[in-house]
C-alpha cells in the first residue's frame, strides 16, 4: 500500500469562514445562555426539584457518549489492524476529542457553581462514579492527544499500536463510567441496571460512527478532495450494525423490565402513556434513529447513495439525542415509589408525573457545546495534517477493483 | 531595535507601572474601622496573614465534626467586626470591615453569598465557650 | 382506642423519664464530670466534636400526625429560612413537606412529614463527586455548601426527593441557616440546635407531639426505647439504607 499524503485544508474561501462564522454565533449564544443562568441562577431554566438534569445534560452526555464512539474509527486501524482505516484514524482522534470537550463544556458550565470548577479538580469522592468520571473525561483527552501524536509524528509511529490499545480501553472505560451514572442510581426504577454501561457503549458506537460519517463527507465535499465510495460503504454497514445492535439492547432492557412486575410502571410510562416520552421513544428512537437508518444502510435501493447514508447519519444523530431524553429525563419525571400500596398526594407533586419544559437557555448551552465540536474540528483540520489529501478507492484499498466487483 | 533601545523601553514600562501603582495606593488607603471589642482573638499581625486559614479550618470544624468554639467563628467576626461608628453594617456597606481590605487588594469574597455579614441575635450564636 | 393508647404511651414515657434522669442523678454521683454530662447525651461543650457513640434519629407517630396540619413545615421555615423563593412551584425549595397517603383497598387515610431521612448508608453521600454530601460521626447527613458545586446526582440519587437546589439569590433573612444559590440542600436535623442540646425545630413545634428526637444509640432515651417496642418503619426499607427517620402507624 502506498503511503498515503496528508495535508492542512486550505482554510481561506469565504464559505470557510462563514461556516466557522456561523459555529461562533452558536458558540456565542452558548457562552450568552451558560452567563444569564448563572447570573440569574436555575430558575430560569426548565429545570427544577423534581427534573433537575434537563436538557444541558442530554446533549452533554450525548456529546461525550459520540466522542468515546468517534474514536472507534481509529481502534479499528491501529488496535485491530485493519490497514483499511488507517488514513481514517488521524480525523478519528480529533473528532474523539472535539466530541468530548464540547460536552464536558455543558456539562461544567450547567453547574450550580461553575466557578468552583477548581473544587471538582481538588476533592474527590473515590465512591462516586461521577467524581471517576472527572479523571476519566479528563484523562481521554490527554490519552487520545498521545495516540494522535504517536500516529501523526512519523518517528513514534511505532508506538501507535500501544498508544491506540491504550485509548481505546480508556474509552471502553469511559463509557462504562457514564453508562453507570445512571446504572448506579437504586433510588430510580428506569435507571437502578449494569445493562446501562454497555447499553451507553453500543449507543456510543453508532452515535460516533454516524457522526464520523457526517464530518467526513462534509470536509471532503466541502473542500473538494476526493473520497472514494468504498471509504463511504465501510463505515456505513459499520453504521448498520451499531444501530441493530443498539435496538437489540434496548428490547432486551425492556424485555427485562416488562418482566418485572416493580417495573410495570416504567414501562407502562414510556412504552404507552407517556406522551412525549412515549412518542420520542417510538418516533424518535426507535423509528428515526433505529428503523429509517437501517432501510437506509441496508437496502438495496440506497446502496450507491452517498445522500442516503449523509441522511442516515444525520437520523441516528437525532434519534441518539431522542433516546438520550427518554433515557434522562424520562427516567426523571416518573414519581418516586415511597409508599407502595398508597396513592400519594403532596404539595410537592408526590405520586405524580413531573413536568419539564426546556427553555431556551438550556438549549443554546446544548447547541454552544456542539458548536465547540464543530470549531474544534474546524479549526483543528486548518492547523494540522489530519485528513489525506485523497481518499480516492485506489489510494486506500489496495484490493479496490476486486471489492467493487463484489458490490 | 538594538538591545539598547529594548532595554530602554524595558525600564519605561516598569517605571510607568511602579509609578500608577503608587499613585493608586496614595490615593485609596483602606480605612479600617474598629472592633466592637477590647481585643481581637489573635494579634492583628497574626489575622491579617492568617485569618483565611483560621476561618477555613474552623469551618470545617464546624462543618464535619460539630465543634463549635467560638474563637475563629465568622459569627463571632461580625458579632465584633461588622459595626462602623458602633452601627451595624453589612457587607453592601462600602465601609464594612471585610469590604475595605477585599477591595483594596481586589481579593473577591464569596463567604457573604450565604453567611451573615451583621451581627447576629445571641439566639443564633453558639452557647459560650467553656474555659478549661 | 388510640386514646387509650396515647394515655399508655405518655404514661410509660414520664416513667421512662423519671427512670432515666434518677439513673443519670446515680451515675454522675458516681463518676466524673464529663462521663456525668455525656450520659445525659444532649449537653455536650461546644469545643467536643459529634461523635458517634450517639446516632440520632427522629420517630414520627402518624397516628398523632393531623391532615392538613403543616405546623412542621412552617417552623422549618421560620428557622432555616427558605420558603420565600420567587420561582415556580417545582423549583421552590422543599427540606420538610407534608404527605397524605390513602391506601389503595381499604382506603384508609394517612398523613405524614417527609424530609432527608439521614440513612445511615445514604445514597447521596455515595454518589456526590465532591466529598460536599457527607455523613457526621453522629449520623446526620448533611451538604457542605463550601465544596458543593451544585452537579444535583445527590438529588437524582435520593429515594426520598429529600434534597432541593437553590434556584435563586437567597434573600437573607433572620435564620442562622446559610444558603445559597446554585448548592443543594436538605434537613440538617437542625444540627446548630442539636449541638446546643435543643430539639430540631420540627419537633418543637407539633402540637400532637407526634415527632420524637433522640438518641437511637442510647438504650435509655426515649426513640430507642420506642423503636424498640412497637412496630416502626423505614421507608424504602427494601434499600436497607438504615434511615434514622422511622414511621409508626403506615
Amino acid at each position: 500500500m502506498k503511503v498515503l499524503d496528508y495535508s492542512e485544508i486550505e482554510g481561506r474561501s469565504g464559505s470557510y469562514i462563514g461556516w466557522l462564522a456561523l459555529l461562533g454565533v452558536f458558540l456565542a449564544l452558548g457562552g450568552a445562555a451558560a452567563l444569564t443562568m448563572e447570573h440569574y441562577g436555575h430558575a430560569i431554566t426548565g429545570m427544577n426539584n423534581q427534573v433537575v438534569w434537563g436538557m444541558p445534560h442530554v446533549f452533554a452526555v450525548f456529546l461525550i457518549v459520540a466522542a468515546s464512539g468517534a474514536l472507534n474509527v481509529a481502534s479499528i486501524a491501529s488496535v485491530f489492524g485493519k490497514s483499511f482505516y488507517k488514513p481514517l484514524a488521524p480525523l478519528s482522534g480529533l473528532l474523539a476529542i472535539a466530541l468530548l470537550v464540547g460536552g464536558l463544556a455543558v456539562l461544567v458550565l450547567d453547574l450550580g457553581r461553575p466557578d468552583r470548577l477548581i473544587v471538582a479538580m481538588t476533592y474527590y469522592n473515590f465512591k462516586s462514579i461521577f467524581a471517576w468520571n472527572i479523571i476519566l473525561y479528563t484523562g481521554f483527552i490527554a490519552v487520545v492527544y498521545v495516540y494522535l501524536w504517536m500516529m501523526m509524528e512519523r518517528r513514534f509511529n511505532a508506538h501507535t499500536k500501544k498508544a491506540g490499545v491504550a485509548a481505546f480501553s480508556w474509552r471502553l472505560i469511559l463509557t462504562t463510567g457514564t453508562g453507570s451514572i445512571f446504572g448506579f442510581l437504586v433510588a430510580r426504577s428506569a435507571y437502578d441496571t449494569a445493562l446501562m454501561a454497555p447499553m451507553f457503549i453500543i449507543m456510543s458506537l453508532a452515535f460516533g460512527t454516524a457522526i464520523y460519517l457526517v464530518t467526513i463527507i462534509a470536509a471532503y465535499r466541502w473542500t473538494g478532495r476526493e473520497l472514494g465510495f468504498s471509504v463511504i460503504a465501510r463505515l456505513r454497514s459499520l453504521l448498520g450494525t451499531f444501530v441493530a445492535a443498539v435496538l437489540l439492547i434496548v428490547a432486551i432492557y425492556h424485555l427485562t423490565n416488562l418482566y418485572i412486575t416493580q417495573k410495570h410502571d416504567v414501562e407502562r410510562f414510556i412504552l404507552a402513556d407517556g406522551g412525549v416520552y412515549t412518542a420520542l421513544f417510538w418516533v424518535g428512537q426507535v423509528f428515526i434513529g433505529g428503523v429509517l437508518p437501517l432501510w437506509l444502510c441496508w437496502h438495496k435501493r440506497w446502496q450507491s447513495s452517498v445522500t442516503a447514508t449523509v441522511v442516515a447519519s444525520l437520523f441516528v444523530v437525532l434519534g441518539g439525542l431522542a433516546q438520550m431524553y427518554v433515557i434522562i429525563i424520562g427516567g426523571q419525571v416518573l414519581p418516586l415509589e415511597m409508599f407502595p400500596g398508597f396513592d400519594v398526594t403532596s404539595g410537592f407533586s408526590d405520586g405524580q408525573v413531573a413536568r419539564y419544559t426546556p427553555s431556551v437557555y438550556e438549549l443554546f448551552l446544548g447547541l454552544g457545546g456542539v458548536a465547540i465540536a464543530g470549531l474544534v474540528v474546524s479549526v483543528g483540520v486548518k492547523i494540522l495534517r489530519f485528513l489525506p489529501v485523497s481518499l480516492a478507492d485506489s489510494a486506500v484499498d489496495p484490493h479496490v477493483k476486486s471489492a467493487a466487483g463484489k458490490q | 531595535m538594538t538591545a539598547q533601545h529594548a532595554l530602554r523601553a524595558f525600564l519605561t514600562l516598569v517605571l510607568a507601572g511602579w509609578v500608577t501603582a503608587s499613585a493608586v495606593a496614595e490615593v485609596a488607603h483602606p480605612v479600617i474601622p474598629k472592633g466592637k471589642g477590647e481585643r481581637c482573638v489573635a494579634d492583628t499581625s497574626v489575622m491579617r496573614r492568617n485569618h483565611m486559614q483560621l476561618l477555613k479550618h474552623q469551618r470545617d470544624e464546624t462543618m464535619h465534626n460539630g465543634i463549635r468554639t467560638e474563637r475563629f467563628s465568622l459569627v463571632g467576626c461580625m458579632n465584633c467586626h461588622a459595626y462602623v461608628n458602633s452601627q451595624p453594617v453589612s457587607i453592601k456597606d462600602e465601609r464594612h470591615f471585610c469590604n475595605v481590605c477585599h477591595q483594596y487588594a481586589a481579593v473577591k469574597i464569596d463567604c457573604f453569598e450565604c453567611h451573615a455579614s451583621t451581627p447576629q441575635p445571641v439566639s443564633a450564636a453558639v452557647a459560650p465557650e467553656a474555659h478549661p | 382506642m388510640s386514646e387509650h393508647q396515647e394515655q399508655e404511651m405518655e404514661g410509660g414515657l414520664s416513667r421512662r423519664q423519671f427512670v432515666s434522669a434518677g439513673a443519670a442523678v446515680a451515675v454522675g454521683a458516681v463518676l466524673a464530670p464529663g462521663v456525668f454530662l455525656h450520659s445525659v447525651a444532649q449537653a455536650r461543650s461546644p469545643a467536643e466534636g459529634a461523635s458517634n457513640y450517639q446516632r440520632w434519629g427522629l420517630l414520627i407517630d402518624t397516628n398523632k400526625c393531623r391532615t392538613g396540619c403543616d405546623d412542621c413545615v412552617s417552623a422549618c421555615k421560620k428557622e432555616n429560612g427558605w420558603g420565600n423563593e420567587q420561582v415556580r412551584d417545582e423549583q421552590k425549595v422543599q427540606w420538610i413537606r407534608k404527605v397524605d397517603l390513602k391506601e389503595h383497598h381499604t382506603g384508609r387515610e394517612v398523613s405524614l412529614p417527609m424530609m432527608c431521612q439521614h440513612c445511615a448508608e445514604p445514597p447521596c453521600v455515595d454518589v456526590c463527586p465532591t466529598g460536599a454530601s457527607f455523613k457526621r460521626a453522629d449520623g446526620i447527613v448533611l451538604v457542605d455548601k463550601h465544596i458543593c458545586i451544585g452537579c444535583r446526582y445527590c438529588m437524582m440519587a435520593c429515594p426520598y426527593k429529600a434534597r432541593s437546589f437553590v434556584h435563586e439569590d437567597v434573600i437573607h433573612g433572620d435564620a442562622y441557616m446559610p444558603r445559597g444559590k446554585g448548592t443543594v440542600e436538605s434537613c440538617t436535623l437542625c444540627v446548630h440546635r442539636v449541638d446546643k442540646g435543643q430539639n430540631p425545630a420540627c419537633v418543637e413545634s407539633c402540637k400532637e407531639k407526634a415527632m420524637t428526637f433522640g438518641d437511637l444509640n442510647d438504650p435509655k432515651s426515649e426513640i430507642a426505647q420506642r423503636v424498640s417496642q412497637y412496630a416502626t418503619r423505614q421507608i424504602r426499607a427494601d434499600l436497607k439504607l438504615n434511615p434514622g427517620v422511622r414511621y409508626e402507624g403506615i
